[in-house]
């Protein structure tokens, strides 16, 4: 619901607020221009009109601008001008002339230069941004696990991140730009009494004797320059006519004659909000907070692009599940808790392989179970988490629906989807099967998880759901992907023939024979862009499931490196491995862009085990900062299967590397890399102290062994990997 | 820049209670280059003590900003809900503006003077810019700050 709140109204308004925002933002230069060009003395406006007076006879009103610029308006014969002046000469510093670009940016932004429709337009624009701005905060709350991690570490998609980096930055200025905005403009239209009109009655007589010098008035003697608005001059030729000060508390009328005042009245309080609120949303008298919602505005188009992006990512990724069978008549039930959709794609791959077994399947969102269903035999229950453990958006409401239903009759199978680096990995799945345990319902298969959409554990669960149905059942997931490309092998470095366990690195280029492509043309058909710690995808020949490998490389490098361990009848590392110079696989980039060190200058822990150094090795290789790298590698036995040993040695002397410590466990000393961890682990506090950031790659045992050595290693300093995990300070790729 | 001219066609009566001979009269105004916003206006008619009689057109829609039209306010014509005159849009700088009203005799060749005020936001307040007696022959004009030409005839 909240979701839709924010995407619907920011597709279909996205443009108008667009153009609201960047004229917001181009006026918001103005004030801090005015300031700079006017001086702000300590003098009384008796002083200021009499300097005036001196240099323009015909001056007919002074008006302070909230700037603090003095504008004389006067005459010189029959022509009318208005000056800028110094106030405390009264010399004419310059023409004033409000530009007429302003002037058109002015009327653009409140009223797309099409008068009152517009200007309702313009309302309309500034309550919808309201709602973005409140529904988008309650959004990432939400996504980040609640309002006090709100300012936690982005995580996503590139796209996604972009939207939420920009959107923290840019909220509250857009927020009170928009209240503001959509004050003034119910002002305008009458909704909201602005008090504008007020002012006090004109005096009924005057005392109509000779005038007496402006600068022995009393009131404006004791009126300070900096509470000034507005000074009308009486008509020279008119002993009936008085002058009419605007302060910022009020207006009145004073005798010409006795400079007394003779009628005042104060600022009311609608007068005082809208005077105020207009300061907040024009920044005029408030150079400094212009500038920042200005920039705050400016930042609207890239949320508006983002937004759209990410909207039109998350609706391209919700499938059509073919064939499905309504609720009451079906014999299996799937019901799928997504957040981006991603879920639904293992949901229909379920639908479709229990289909083609004859069996009648429905398949439907969470929140859209059923109080019964009359024929189901079986329910498998996929799930998401959303942020620190809570519910995607198709299953918010499904623990409480689940408490009023009564039993369905039938078993259930709870598969939970999420991603190891998350804090509450599957939490919301795992709620879910504690919740139905609870209810006393008979469990199908216990709980399994799924670790980054991997298609390989999730044909792992499709074996265990054939067993328990008693036929075997085939789930190939195929997840979108990107177009292939066709790699060709350039070299290969084989290391660990001597353990039994072989292990390469491999280099390949894009393959482009046959493409008939030349020059600046080809390099740029060839391979596409991709980082360090970024993951190749490979489709092993008569395969559609691919397998992830880390890169090694980024794009600028001219190769793709990555390296592989052959598996025991791996069908994907068999293949890598047969692999001739020349041959070609097929083969795409899979961005994977949290697993980066973080910018800046601390320092970095890489740990690493047999083939996991591939990334490690591409984040030491662009080490360009030369920023401290400290790497642990653990292998078998430094002569079989040191991986990239001579590189090592190199990015040591030229300090892209700071220190390497290795671990091999197959030699008289055997050692493994969390065994090095504890030995070394003063020096690790005390990098970790100053802001040093973890990364680890390789098995997931080893994984494993590093985490608990870093809690005992962190536990001194009251931190454990968890909580550096949580701050981003602590990644692992495993597998 | 074409010039605009916008007629309003007969619409009021500014007649003096008691005296029904009348005849319709037209002012026409015409705004100069002054290169702004549109202008707010309000042509008026003032008796010889200079009190306030009636309004023959009001340009400009905002009643929050009428009191820029000054002498028009002091005099009490914009009293809210008892504008009695013609209203509409502000007019642009270069547009023309005609009005016909019907305006009774005894009013003419009488000490009533006709005035126009004007004003645009961001440039000035122009009070009393041009200031005309009714006579049965009738008058035009000219501005210092936004009217080029003011006049009106019968």
């Amino acid at each position: 619901m909240l979701r839709h709140l924010h995407s619907f109204p920011g597709l279909i308004a996205g443009l108008f607020i667009a153009v609201l925002a960047l004229t917001g933002s181009i006026l918001s230069i103005d004030p801090a221009l005015g300031r700079a060009v006017s001086s702000q003395p300590v003098m009384s406006v008796a002083a200021l009109a009499t300097a005036i007076i001196d240099h323009f006879p015909e001056a007919e009103r002074i008006v302070r601008k909230p700037s603090g610029q003095i504008v004389v308006y006067a005459f010189a014969g029959d022509t009318p001008f208005a000056d800028i002046v110094d106030p405390t000469t009264g010399v004419g510093i310059a023409a004033y002339a409000p530009s007429g670009f302003t002037r058109w940016i002015t009327d653009l932004h409140r009223a797309f230069l099409l008068g009152d429709t517009g200007r309702a337009v313009a309302g309309v624009g500034a309550a919808i941004t309201i709602t973005m701005a409140l529904s988008g905060a309650a959004l990432l709350a939400a996504r980040m696990g609640g309002w006090s991690a709100i300012l936690g570490r982005a995580r996503g998609t590139g796209r996604q991140r972009l939207h939420v980096q920009i959107g923290r930055f840019a909220v509250a200025g857009l927020l009170l730009s928009a209240l503001t905005g959509a004050y003034m403009s119910l002002t305008t239209f009458g909704f909201i009494p602005d008090g504008m009109d007020a002012e006090p009655a004109f005096p009924a007589s005057v005392n109509g004797g000779p005038p007496i010098a402006v600068g022995d008035i009393p009131i404006l003697q004791q009126t300070d320059l900096s509470a000034l608005r507005e000074l009308a001059l009486p008509y020279a030729t008119d002993p009936t006519d008085v002058f009419t000060l605007t302060t910022s508390t009020g207006m009145g009328y004073i005798d010409q004659s006795t400079g007394q005042m003779l009628d005042w009245l104060d600022n009311g309080p609608a007068r005082q909000v809208y005077e105020f609120v207009f300061m907040l949303h024009t920044g005029q008298g408030l150079w400094w907070l212009a500038l920042i919602l200005g920039a705050g505005a400016l930042m609207v188009p890239v949320l508006a692009v983002s937004g759209a992006l990410v909207w039109w990512a998350r609706r391209g990724g919700q499938p059509r599940i073919v064939g499905n069978v309504s609720a009451q008549a079906a014999d299996t039930i799937i019901l799928v808790g997504s957040e981006g959709n991603s879920t639904w794609g293992f949901a229909q791959t379920l639908h479709a392989a229990l289909t083609a077994q004859g069996h009648a399947v429905h398949a439907a969102p969470m929140n859209s179970f059923a109080s019964a269903y009359r024929r189901a035999k079986r329910m498998f229950i996929l799930t998401a988490t959303y942020g620190d453990g809570d519910a995607p958006a198709s299953a918010a409401g499904f623990l409480a629906r689940l408490g009023a239903v009564k039993d369905p009759g039938c078993a259930v199978a709870v598969l939970g989807f999420g991603d190891r680096q998350f804090p509450q990995f599957c939490q919301f799945a795992a709620d879910v099967a504690d919740a139905i345990k609870g209810k006393g319902w008979p469990a199908l298969l216990p709980l399994e998880t799924i670790d980054r959409q991997s298609a390989q554990d999730f044909a792992r669960w499709g074996q265990a759901v054939g067993v328990a149905l008693g036929a075997p059942l085939l789930l190939t997931h195929v997840a979108k992907q990107p177009p292939t490309i066709r790699l060709k092998l350039l070299s290969r470095v084989d290391y660990g023939a001597e353990w039994q366990s072989p292990a390469a690195v491999l280099r390949f280029v894009a393959d482009e024979t046959g493409t008939g492509l030349r020059g600046v043309w080809r390099r740029w058909r060839g391979l596409p862009g991709f980082e360090p710690g970024d993951l190749a995808g490979i489709l092993p020949p008569g395969s559609t499931m691919p397998r992830f490998y880390s890169l090694a490389t980024a794009r600028s490098d001219g190769v793709l490196e990555f390296c592989v361990r052959k598996q025991p009848g791996g069908l994907c590392s068999g293949a890598l491995f047969a692999l001739q110079p020349g041959d070609t696989i097929q083969g795409f980039v899979k961005p994977n862009p949290e697993f980066r060190p973080m910018r800046g200058h601390k320092p970095v822990i890489l740990i690493g085990a047999g083939t996991g150094i591939g990334p490690l090795a591409g984040f030491i290789r662009h080490n360009r900062k030369r920023r401290p790298m400290h790497l642990y590698f653990g292998a078998r036995d430094p002569q079989s299967d040191f991986l990239y040993q001579p590189d090592l040695q190199g990015w040591t002397t030229d300090n892209r590397l700071t220190r390497l410590i290795t671990a091999f466990s197959r030699v008289t000393k055997r050692a493994y890399v969390q065994d090095r961890l504890r030995d070394d682990q003063e020096a690790l506090r005390k990098l970790i102290a100053i802001g040093a950031q973890i990364i680890v790659c390789g098995g997931r045992e080893m994984g494993h062994g590093v985490a608990l050595a870093l809690d005992e290693i962190l536990a001194p300093l009251e931190l454990s990997a968890a909580k550096m995990r949580a701050a981003g300070r602590y990644i692992e790729d495993v597998y | 820049m074409p010039r605009l001219t916008r007629s309003l066609a007969l619409a009021t009566l500014l007649v003096l209670p008691g005296l029904a001979q009348a005849r319709p009269v037209t002012f026409t105004t015409t705004l100069s280059q002054y290169g702004g916003r549109g202008a707010y206006l309000a042509v008026y008619v003032v008796d010889a003590q200079g009190a306030y009689v009636g309004t023959v057109s009001l340009s400009g829609g905002k009643s929050k900003y009428w009191r820029h039209l000054s002498d028009w306010d002091r005099t009490g014509g914009s009293v809210v809900g008892q504008i009695d005159g013609v209203t509409g849009a502000s007019v642009g700088a270069g547009q023309s503006l005609t009005v016909t009203v019907e305006l009774a005799d005894a009013m003419l060749d009488a000490g009533f003077e006709v005035h126009i005020d004007a004003a645009v936001e961001d440039f000035r307040e122009s009070p009393s810019e041009v200031v005309l007696a009714l006579t049965a022959a009738g008058a035009s004009g000219s501005g210092r700050s936004f009217v080029q030409s003011f006049s009106y005839d019968m």
